[in-house]
């Protein structure tokens, strides 16, 4: 089943006298419970597209729906609803609150959705189980390492059941170990909880966690390629094909 | 190219300097318009007396002047200090470009110069607008003709003003530069980074810091607002302040601590919408400024103090007048203790050749008595020992009923065993009438008389400004002993009816009085006896009294209480501010969380609220026990109207405080939306 539609959108910054094309006529569609990796060198406008999708900006053209809502046509306390009941989010940066614990980071998401305080609890620690970090759910962000603070993020993301979740670079501040852990999170997210996950990345190794990754160069799709039936390994050798092909000189694509 | 720097980043940080500009312009306005009364008063017609008062009131005021200077001095460094922290980042900026700390220096001396002038041009003109609202309210004060008013500036004030915060800006800037060259560059890129850590205090500590604390300011509020009252010392006293600051502190100390822990137990409010971000915000802010809390609510303990105990004593002078002074006239022969003389006033009078019948309308003459074996401790069992004994003064209810008639009150009838305790002063007759209550009998020149009520007769024979008749016996004439008399009093009024023409007789009377009275005390029937007085009072000095004190007291008031007031309210709104500023991105992770911006406005009105609450409850509740202490003192004033004191000073406070709310409100309301 189709879950998100996106029909030729534009995004267009600066004015008149120097216009900068973010997206040049994107259409891609992503179908439930997918995994997808957007992939792309830095200013390829793959953020843009991220935050058009979840209605942190606005498109310049076109149109992007989700469930066959037109998400483009939403404003101010729709926009809002639609965010928090339909979309979750993980930062690079793990956007945490640094005044609340990390049981209250989480109950957050639920308890701005006016759900019921005892309901909120049980929620909190079915998610905290799934992502592992039940035992650091009394401490502070500052009191976590990354790697925890990111699975908080991921945890508050996924306790609305949204329809679609939003990454962006969710490893980007993560060691490699922890990164690991929090692919494999995501892995498990998706293949037994059905998690719709959109993520962009510049990361071969982490896009080849996902069923799909899409490329993006200069605004536009440059390539797209499935996982299929492939290990991750050969999905990865496959990435980084694509990476080698879509960076030439551009070395940061790595 | 500095100036031009300067220039920008002023209009850069407007935001940040609003209420920084807002508060030096009121701080102005107000210095300007206290110190330009006096020059007001010129304008006026107002007789001689009440011109001496002005004078009284114009060094009070200057006087008070200096310490506000003070308060506003430290107002002014404390909030460029914070405004210098904000700006850390550009100040690395500029040395990482190769600024010398010279050069920063300079650059701050211009910011500085460019907002000292604008806000002293500013905060001068409407100092100068509302000094000709404040002429309004001097002339009600003083009771002066207004007609001849005419719009005017009090150079003096001015040059007071300008000197003032010159020599402030000038502290200022000193302050800058020190700060500057203590400045290292790896501090100050690092600034922003450091995450704050929000550690939660112990809360099981947290309770119980906050229950001792609760408790030793309850043992002090008792021991300063009862104890204090019958045993006054002034040492105590300043133990018992200090208690309550220390436990002022230890409660803003704790008391987030303990909020948040009750809030947190209670899950179906804690994790209500915003609610457990609100209180954690709410929280860290109390936590990082447990100090400030403290001597803000102070100030607040103090301002609401001043400006209600200063508006009291106004009110109850105006009441009192009303009340206590029946007549125009009172002239007082007294010989301290019965010696046997006897003394003729009326004859004095003649002796000196003073027409008496020229100047009054209507007069009594009415005399008072002591017996050396009736004091205040044979009848009253209960005084402590603070109270000196002194021997009960007695009239006949013949005179008594005389001079009531003159005052156009009730008279008393009495048989003859009988007597009634005439007191007005609210501590004595609170002892007296314990004695009452017990039917005490009293004997006198051999005759024993008991009580006909069971409680002191409100009243006074005297006039005089305040309530402050520790009480008088009104007994039967037939138990009097005429060898007995201590005094003879003539009350009368002026044979005029007009201010005007009191007025002049008045000034004729005077002149009699000290011309041809005075003089010769020694002729006088009292001196008979070497010792005792004599005195003269009439209404209009005791009016002119009156006005003088309210006046003052009115100034003081509304002088320290609103500076208190803006101090209070300038520095919980730049550190509310400044909260805000640190906050904008929590605020665009729950916007982007998907949080309404109605819910987010909710919040922060919560927080706002919270924070400018919080030390105005515990200054409230100090003032409520405050004011109980400086009650016992106030009393000789009277209490009357205390009501409409409150009602004034709570209007005041929510005028300033309030006002400072709103604008912090608001501005962090702006700086939150901005990012968006």
């Amino acid at each position: 089943m189709e879950l998100l539609k996106i029909q030729q959108i534009e995004k267009y910054y600066g004015n008149k006298s120097s216009l900068t094309k973010a997206i040049d006529d994107i259409s891609f569609s992503v179908e439930n419970g997918e995994f997808v990796a957007i992939m792309g060198a830095s200013g390829s406008g793959k953020t843009t597209l991220l935050n058009c999708i979840s209605t942190i900006d606005r498109v310049t053209a076109g149109h992007i729906y989700l469930e066959n809502t037109d998400i483009t046509t939403l404003k101010g306390k729709q926009l809002n609803q639609f965010r928090r009941e339909k979309l979750g989010f993980i930062f690079q940066d793990f956007n945490l609150l640094d005044t609340l614990t990390a049981f209250e980071n989480i109950a957050l998401a639920l308890s701005i959705q006016k759900k019921n305080p005892h309901d909120i609890e049980k929620a909190v620690q079915i998610v905290a189980e799934q992502l592992g970090i039940t035992q650091v759910l009394m401490k502070y962000p500052y009191q976590m390492s990354g790697g925890q603070k990111q699975r908080v993020a991921s945890a508050r993301a996924i306790i609305t059941n949204p329809k679609l979740v939003l990454a962006d670079e969710p490893t980007g501040a993560l060691d490699s170990k922890s990164a690991k852990m929090l692919l494999e999170r995501f892995d498990y997210l998706n293949t037994q909880m059905q998690t719709t996950i959109m993520m962009v990345t510049h990361d071969s190794f982490t896009a080849s966690y996902a069923t799909r990754v899409i490329f993006i160069k200069d605004g536009r799709i440059f390539n797209e390629i499935s996982k299929g039936h492939d290990t991750r390994k050969q999905f990865f050798d496959k990435i980084m094909n694509v990476v080698t092909l879509l960076g030439g000189d551009v070395s940061d694509a790595l | 190219m500095l100036f031009k720097l300067s220039v920008n980043n002023i209009r850069k940080s407007l935001r940040d300097y609003a209420i920084y500009f807002f508060t030096l312009i009121i701080g102005v306005s107000v210095f300007y318009v206290f110190n330009a009364i006096h020059g007001q008063t010129a304008m006026m017609r107002i007789d001689s007396d009440t011109r001496e008062l002005v004078e009284l009131l114009r060094t009070t005021l200057s006087g008070v002047s200096v310490f506000v200077a003070g308060v506003l001095g430290l107002l002014i460094v404390y909030a460029s200090r914070f405004l210098m922290k904000r700006r850390n980042k550009e100040f690395a900026l500029y040395m990482m470009l190769g600024m010398s700390k010279g050069k920063i220096s300079a650059l701050l001396l211009t910011e500085t110069v460019i907002i000292g002038l604008g806000s002293l041009g500013v905060g001068l003109l409407i100092g100068i607008g509302l000094s000709q609202l404040m002429s309004a309210l001097v002339a009600n004060l003083f009771e002066a003709d207004m007609t001849e008013y005419k719009f005017m500036v009090s150079g003096d004030s001015i040059v007071l003003t300008v000197i003032n915060f010159a020599v402030m800006y000038l502290v200022v800037v000193i302050f800058n530069s020190i700060v500057i060259s203590r400045f290292k560059l790896i501090d100050l890129l690092q600034s922003g980074r450091k995450s704050e850590q929000t550690k939660l205090k112990n809360p099981v500590l947290c309770v119980i810091v906050f229950i001792l604390s609760a408790v030793m300011l309850g043992y002090a509020y008792y021991q300063a607002g009862w104890k204090l009252a019958d045993n006054f010392e002034e040492g105590r006293l300043a133990v018992y302040i200090a208690m309550g600051a220390v436990s002022t502190f230890l409660i803003f100390w704790s008391v987030s601590g303990m909020l948040l822990k009750i809030i947190m137990s209670m899950k179906k409010i804690y994790f209500k919408e915003l609610n457990s971000f609100t209180f954690r915000q709410i929280s860290s802010k109390v936590n990082t400024m447990v100090f400030s809390m403290t001597v803000i609510c102070l100030m607040l303990f103090v301002t609401i103090c001043a400006l209600s105990g200063s508006f009291s004593i106004r009110n109850s002078l105006n009441q009192n007048l009303k009340k206590l002074c029946p007549a125009d006239v009172d002239f007082v022969e007294n010989t301290v203790a019965p010696c046997g003389t006897d003394i003729d006033v009326l004859e004095d009078f003649k002796l000196c050749d003073v027409d008496i019948d020229s100047y009054l309308s209507e007069y009594v003459v009415i005399r008072t008595y002591m017996d050396e074996n009736f004091t205040f401790y044979d009848f009253a069992e209960s005084a402590s020992s603070q109270v000196t004994d002194y021997m009960q003064e007695m009239i006949s209810v013949s005179d008594y009923n005389h001079l009531m008639e003159l005052y156009g009150k009730e008279s008393v009838t009495l048989n003859d065993n009988e007597y009634i305790l005439l007191c007005n002063f609210q501590t004595a007759k609170e002892i007296q009438n314990k004695s009452l209550a017990k039917h005490k009998t009293i004997t006198i020149w051999g005759n024993t008389l008991s009580p006909k009520y069971d409680s002191c007769l409100d009243g006074f024979i005297e006039i005089s400004e305040n309530p402050v008749n520790y009480g008088i016996f009104i007994v039967p004439d037939s138990v009097i002993d005429e060898n007995a008399v201590v005094s003879e009093k003539l009350i009368g009024n002026y044979a005029a009816e007009t201010k005007q023409e009191k007025s002049a007789l008045e000034t004729e009377f005077r002149k009699q009085y000290d011309e041809k009275i005075r003089p010769n005390l020694h002729l006088l029937s009292y001196m008979k006896s070497n010792r005792g007085y004599c005195r003269l009072d009439t209404k209009l000095d005791i009016a002119n009294a009156a006005i003088g004190l309210g006046a003052i007291s009115t100034f003081l008031g509304l002088y320290l209480g609103l500076v208190f007031l803006i101090a209070c309210g300038a520095i919980l709104a730049l550190k509310e501010l400044s909260e805000s500023v640190d906050s904008i991105p929590r605020y665009e992770m729950i916007r982007k969380i998907g949080v309404d911006e109605n819910d987010i406005s909710k919040s922060l009105f919560q927080q706002t609220g919270i924070f400018f609450l919080l030390p105005l409850i515990l200054a409230c509740i100090h003032s409520v026990f405050g004011m109980k202490f400086a009650s016992i003192f106030l009393e000789m004033f009277g209490t009357e109207k205390t009501a409409e004191s409150i009602a004034a000073t709570s209007i005041i406070i929510l005028l300033i405080y309030g006002g400072y709310f709103l604008i912090t409100y608001y501005c962090s309301k702006g700086i939150i939306k901005e990012k968006r």
